[in-house]
């Protein structure tokens, strides 16, 4: 879960001077009685790599699809650089995009296929060259510049794509699910690379993906998405630790949830209570109502599992071990608390197994602290 | 190689030797015979009693006769001229009428193109013969079609379209237009439309992005249908026959001629072997064209 840049160095959705790229006003997209995109309202700044992350069928798609042109809003406005493009024709916006299925024309020569956009334009014919050099070297295919589509590979058609959407320098570029057909491997490395090629043109670009470990990669800013709305707006550290809705932190990573009803213990904490007899949980939080129905969430990787109780934490529970999973660098134990839930706890395999003093069916102690997890009222 | 192998490969071997190389042997065996008053009404035949005498000599009566007799009478050159204008410009014709309804029902939603596929095919549910016959019903000069516009009032002579080449135009285009539909609905059908909307995200207009990429994309539906029309239209004698009357020339309707009319089979069996070598040039062609198809679909 790498973040792409230090939050210090590039936030411009923090800065209240700087202006949007793209701007969404109360978007709403209807396909006959069904709304794909529900009232939505987005900021997109330049430079940025936007991550608009869902399940199938969330409306991402539909989202990107109007950016580019090839759906236009039932309601509402969406602005590029402060120029209206719903009346904008697709072959007329300062966008591109990246296909899924990459849709090279098969007819033409990879050269051809990155030099199609600008035969398009009013580019000179050595202008026109020179680009398509400099694109086949952007993406390290001047090797491939002869062949057609179907003579290369997957990773290859894929850079093809990229190139042929960047080559008209577009002000942004959308890239929907552009990792999808390619196996796990390619698609770590690609994503650096993408990542490094967003940074070399500078260009803004918003990826659509369903896949929450590449939006974490890749992103600058994650938007999660679900039945047509923006759940949360947030870098990918953001969007990990501080999830706003049982939604989000359910749909990044994995993630231990216990309901229960808060009360106030003192100064910027409550008290959960989620099960009868047993030590309520103390979490950081602020303005919870007593008594409210909360949902407490917290990462496997964020607990500390032990023999003994850990006394630096103030949290502490016994759970017995239904279950290790052993993953080589980390173990992942699946536990259940007197209770009867089901928990998670995952640990760094510090020590060589044979030295684990823990194992099946043990009872164990489970401590973490007031900030590791965070409590949710949606 | 094993025997069942050689029988697999031997069947359709055998099926073309039988049914295809035997009969054009005697056919062109014909065309190098003479026309006698006899049946069957050439000689020389072959008599295998006589022994290899008997062969040497059935050999030696055979000549290139009738075929110097087709380089002579100009009818024959003019004939198969003629067919092969009218064949290339109702090719033509039905390209341009074909692709645009290959289009449509490629355009079509999902649920509507069987139906469409279905009324493309509808009409050889029907004998050709009586489709044919039909179209005189339209065309001739108390037809339906000059009956109406004589109502409308646009004209006020019966126009003379039977027996006119614009006939055999009509029935052509007519007959061989799902030849055509079909192989360019094929390949149009199975294009990925985000090659269009490609086309335009970088810049094209939409008949721009038709030139530039769904034509091209389409070649190979339109070679094969062109081609499914142009060669059996070459030979064509029906459409010619009933509609085109004694002006059009046609070399389907001189073989029939020379074959039922004449009764000179040799002269007949050497235009049909001359037609046979001049289709074997379009139907290479097309195979070459189906083979590099099928190599940039792998």
């Amino acid at each position: 879960m790498a973040q792409s840049k230090p939050q210090n160095v590039f936030a411009p959705w923090d800065d209240p001077n700087e202006v949007p790229l793209i701007r969404f006003r109360n978007v709403t997209k209807r396909f006959g009685t069904f709304t794909a995109i529900d009232s939505l309202d987005l900021d997109i700044y330049r430079k940025e790599f936007f991550a608009l992350l869902g399940p199938s069928g969330c409306g991402k798609t539909t989202l990107m699809r109007m950016l580019a042109g090839f759906e236009t809003p039932s309601e509402g406005k969406i602005t590029v650089d402060d120029v209206d493009v719903g009346p904008i024709p697709p072959n007329k916006r300062p966008v591109n995009m990246m296909f899924q299925s990459y849709a090279l024309f098969p007819h033409l020569t990879v050269e051809d296929n990155i030099a199609f956009g600008l035969k398009r334009s009013k580019m000179s014919r050595d202008e026109i060259t020179a680009r398509v050099t400099e694109m086949l070297r952007l993406t390290r295919l001047e090797k491939f510049a002869r062949r057609k589509p179907h003579q290369i590979s997957g990773g290859q058609r894929q850079r093809v794509a990229l190139a042929r959407s960047l080559a008209k320098a577009p002000k942004l570029l959308l890239l929907d699910e552009p990792l999808g057909a390619l196996d796990r491997k390619l698609r770590e490395d690609t994503q650096f690379e993408l990542m490094d090629i967003q940074e070399k043109t500078g260009t803004t670009f918003v990826i659509v993906t369903h896949d929450q470990e590449e939006a974490m990669t890749v992103a600058s800013r994650v938007a999660v998405m679900d039945h047509g709305r923006i759940v949360q707006v947030d870098t990918p550290a953001g969007i990990y630790e501080t999830p706003n809705s049982v939604y989000v932190a359910d749909f990044i990573g994995d993630v231990n949830i216990i309901e229960g009803n808060a009360s106030p213990a003192g100064e910027g904490r409550v008290s959960i209570h989620y099960a009868e007899g047993a030590q309520p949980i103390i979490a950081a939080a602020d303005h919870i109502p007593d008594g409210q129905r909360v949902s407490f969430a917290i990462r496997p990787e964020k607990i500390v599992v032990g023999t003994e109780p850990d006394p630096d934490r103030t949290n502490q529970v016994r759970g017995r071990i239904v279950d290790i999973g052993y993953l080589g660098n980390v173990s992942t134990y699946h536990l259940e608390l007197p209770g009867g839930q089901k928990f998670s706890a995952q640990m760094t395999n510090a020590r060589r197994l044979a030295r684990r003093d823990f194992t099946w069916d043990d009872e164990v102690w489970l401590s973490w602290t007031e900030t590791a997890g965070v409590v949710l009222t949606e | 190689m094993n025997l069942r192998r050689l029988l697999l490969i031997a069947i359709p071997y055998l099926w073309l030797l039988g049914l295809f190389l035997v009969p054009f042997l005697i056919v062109l065996k014909i065309s190098l015979s003479d026309t006698a008053v006899a049946i069957p009404p050439y000689t020389p035949t072959l008599d295998l009693s006589g022994g290899w005498a008997s062969i040497k000599e059935f050999f030696g009566q055979l000549d290139f006769e009738n075929f110097i007799w087709l380089t002579q009478d100009e009818l024959y050159w003019r004939s198969y001229l003629s067919s092969l204008q009218i064949a290339a410009v109702s090719t033509f014709i039905t390209l341009l009428v074909g692709y645009p309804v290959a289009y449509g029902m490629a355009q079509s939603p999902d649920e509507w193109r069987p139906t469409l596929m279905m009324l493309v095919i509808l009409p050889f549910w029907t004998s050709f013969l009586i489709r044919v016959y039909a179209w005189i019903g339209i065309l001739a000069n108390e037809g339906f079609l000059n009956q109406f516009l004589l109502w409308t009032g646009i004209i006020d002579m019966p126009l003379q379209i039977m027996n006119t080449t614009t006939a055999v135009y009509i029935g052509i285009v007519y007959t061989y237009l799902p030849f055509m539909i079909l192989p360019i609905y094929a390949t149009l059908e199975k294009m990925d439309g985000a090659l269009i909307e490609a086309a335009e995200d970088l810049g094209c207009s939409r008949l721009s992005a038709f030139w530039l990429v769904t034509l091209p994309l389409s070649r190979p539906g339109i070679i094969a249908g062109c081609f499914l029309v142009f060669i059996p239209v070459i030979g064509e004698f029906v459409i010619p026959s009933l509609l085109g009357g004694s002006r059009t020339l046609m070399i389907g309707k001189v073989l029939w001629e020379e074959f039922f009319s004449n009764r000179d089979w040799p002269v007949a069996s050497a235009v049909a072997v001359v037609l046979l070598i001049l289709l074997i040039v379009p139907i290479v062609l097309f195979q070459r064209n189906q083979q590099r198809q099928q190599e940039a679909s792998q």
